[in-house]
């Protein structure tokens, strides 16, 4: 194991694996305490589409993707605004249209066959250096946005309509935290796969939120549970010789079992 | 008129002739009262009945289809109000400190640079949680987390939020529901102890509390109309619009 730190694809890897966890850390907290589950795992599902039409007008694939996760987020944004109680309906819909419009766009793409499975299930191994890039930028970006707006974060979070008595924008910071899901969900497919990403967001945030006695110290706490638990599925990944996206969530759901017997 | 033999009383809202409706269907109609300063004012009525909604169109979180909800120039500006919502919304077990919870909408609303990579409280910020939490008796939990505290002890955390910008009207909607029968009456005394300072306006289905502490009570009934019980007596309107049953019973309780 240790020599394979030698390469550069290993080592992409693990810095991938490490800003991912501090941004599904912090985001996948918010996710949590918000009940916003479900709306985040439509997003993920929903980002195929900009992957399909990214691949089919020869853009970067982080764009589109990207892209097309901001314009689901918003979506829900205003269906939660307007008609809360349909919102399961709209996730739905939402989650399955982008999925169609990707695989449609990835058939029209002439001579291109591309990888389906890197994008369900992930390819850490495959990360790029300008992966990382974007990676770091998006780390730094949600670090400044929720330390600034930290007290507001919390009071939306924890009771929204107390806090817009008390002057905070909650639609604006509701919104805020939707789209902020939407790219911490699209960098984290790169990391585990779309349809994995959820479980990476949720996993370690439900367990940290049973030890913490702050939304700050859950943030803390999950990016490390979260980093700890990608680390070592991929080292399992390696030395199995399986899929690095699935190892990773097994390890963090053998953890959660773990943890929930210990408890008692 | 009783309430004219008394001295002066300053008017602190008014609602006059106020409707309302979500859809096609009027949830409130015609709604009439006063509240004076110093009040324990109780709104009462069956579930549906509109309470909650009333409440909030005196909070300005809904508007009013027509009618006028008049506040006085003391509560104009919102921290002036303080308000303890019905807990139906918030998640239990979010990981949150007292702290936190009675500085929320609290703190200073102005970041300088230098405040910028600071996420605590100032010694000022804490002092006011403190003195708050002394209020509503719950003085030295500060630092615990709130899904470890009791139903009784969580709605005193709550209130404690809502006076921590020492308000000049407290509104609570629904305060008591979860809690049990010796926590009820704790949180009505102290509702009467803060009542001292501070003009409480209540939602409530408890008959002590109508009996016993309020010194003015509304009954809102399904049909949206609006009697207020202590001014106008318990008189049945001649349409038969208040329900005959309900008010008897509320009666019956009282003595």
């Amino acid at each position: 194991m240790i020599e394979a730190l030698h390469y550069t694809f290993i080592q992409n890897a693990i810095a991938a694996a490490i800003l991912v966890s501090i941004i599904s850390g912090i985001i996948g907290s918010l996710i949590l305490v918000n009940r916003m589950t479900f709306l985040a795992g439509g997003i993920a599902h929903s980002s195929y589409g900009g992957i399909g039409l990214a691949l089919f007008f020869g853009l970067p694939i982080f764009l589109g993707a990207s892209l097309f996760a901001l314009a689901s987020a918003y979506i829900i944004a205003l269906v939660s605004f307007k008609q809360r109680h349909r919102l399961d309906i709209f996730i739905g819909l939402i989650w399955a249209v982008g999925m169609a419009v990707g695989i449609v766009f990835v058939d029209l793409t002439p001579g291109y066959n591309v990888d389906l499975m890197s994008y369900l299930f992930g390819s850490i191994l495959a990360v790029s250096k300008s992966d990382i890039i974007y990676m770091a930028l998006l780390t730094v970006a949600v670090l400044l946005f929720v330390h600034r707006f930290y007290k507001e974060i919390l009071a939306v979070s924890y009771d929204s309509e107390y806090a817009s008595l008390r002057g905070i924008n909650a639609k604006f910071f509701y919104t805020a935290i939707l789209m902020l899901s939407a790219l911490a969900v699209v960098v984290a497919i790169k990391v585990v796969g779309l349809i994995l990403v959820i479980a990476l967001m949720s996993i370690p945030t439900y367990i940290a939120e049973q030890i913490s006695s702050s939304l700050y110290t859950m943030m803390l706490k999950s990016a490390l549970l979260s980093a700890i638990f990608t680390i070592i599925g991929l080292i399992i990944s390696y030395q199995f010789d399986i899929t690095s996206g699935a190892s990773i969530i097994l390890t963090s759901a053998a953890a959660l079992g773990l943890f929930t017997v210990l408890k008692k | 008129m009783i309430w004219q033999t008394n001295p002066p009383l300053k008017k602190l809202l008014e609602v006059r002739n106020l409707n309302f409706s979500y859809k096609k269907d009027l949830v409130l109609k015609n709604i009439n009262f006063t509240l004076y300063k110093g009040d324990f004012f109780a709104i009462t009525g069956p579930n549906g009945g509109g309470k909650s909604t009333l409440i909030k169109l005196i909070l300005g979180i809904l508007e009013p289809k027509s009618g006028t909800v008049f506040l006085d120039e003391e509560i104009k500006n919102p921290v002036e109000i303080g308000y303890v919502p019905q807990n139906t919304n918030i998640n239990p077990e979010f990981p949150i400190s007292v702290l936190d919870v009675v500085m929320m909408g609290n703190g200073s609303k102005h970041k300088t640079l230098k405040s910028f990579f600071k996420i605590g409280y100032s010694k000022f910020e804490i002092e006011c949680a403190k003195s708050s939490l002394e209020k509503v008796g719950m003085q030295g939990f500060l630092h615990s987390k709130i899904s470890e505290l009791s139903g009784g002890q969580r709605q005193r955390v709550m209130i404690a939020r809502a006076i921590c910008s020492h308000p000049k009207l407290l509104i609570l909607d629904e305060p008591t529901s979860n809690i049990d029968i010796n926590g009820q009456k704790e949180i009505y005394s102290l509702l009467k102890k803060l009542n001292q300072e501070i003009t409480v306006l209540v939602v409530t289905h408890d008959l002590t509390v109508i009996s016993q502490y309020a010194n003015r009570v509304l009954y809102i009934n399904q049909e949206g109309f609006m009697h207020d019980l202590k001014e106008g007596g318990f008189k049945i309107d001649n349409e038969g619009h208040f329900c005959e049953v309900e008010l008897m019973q509320m009666l019956g309780e009282k003595k």
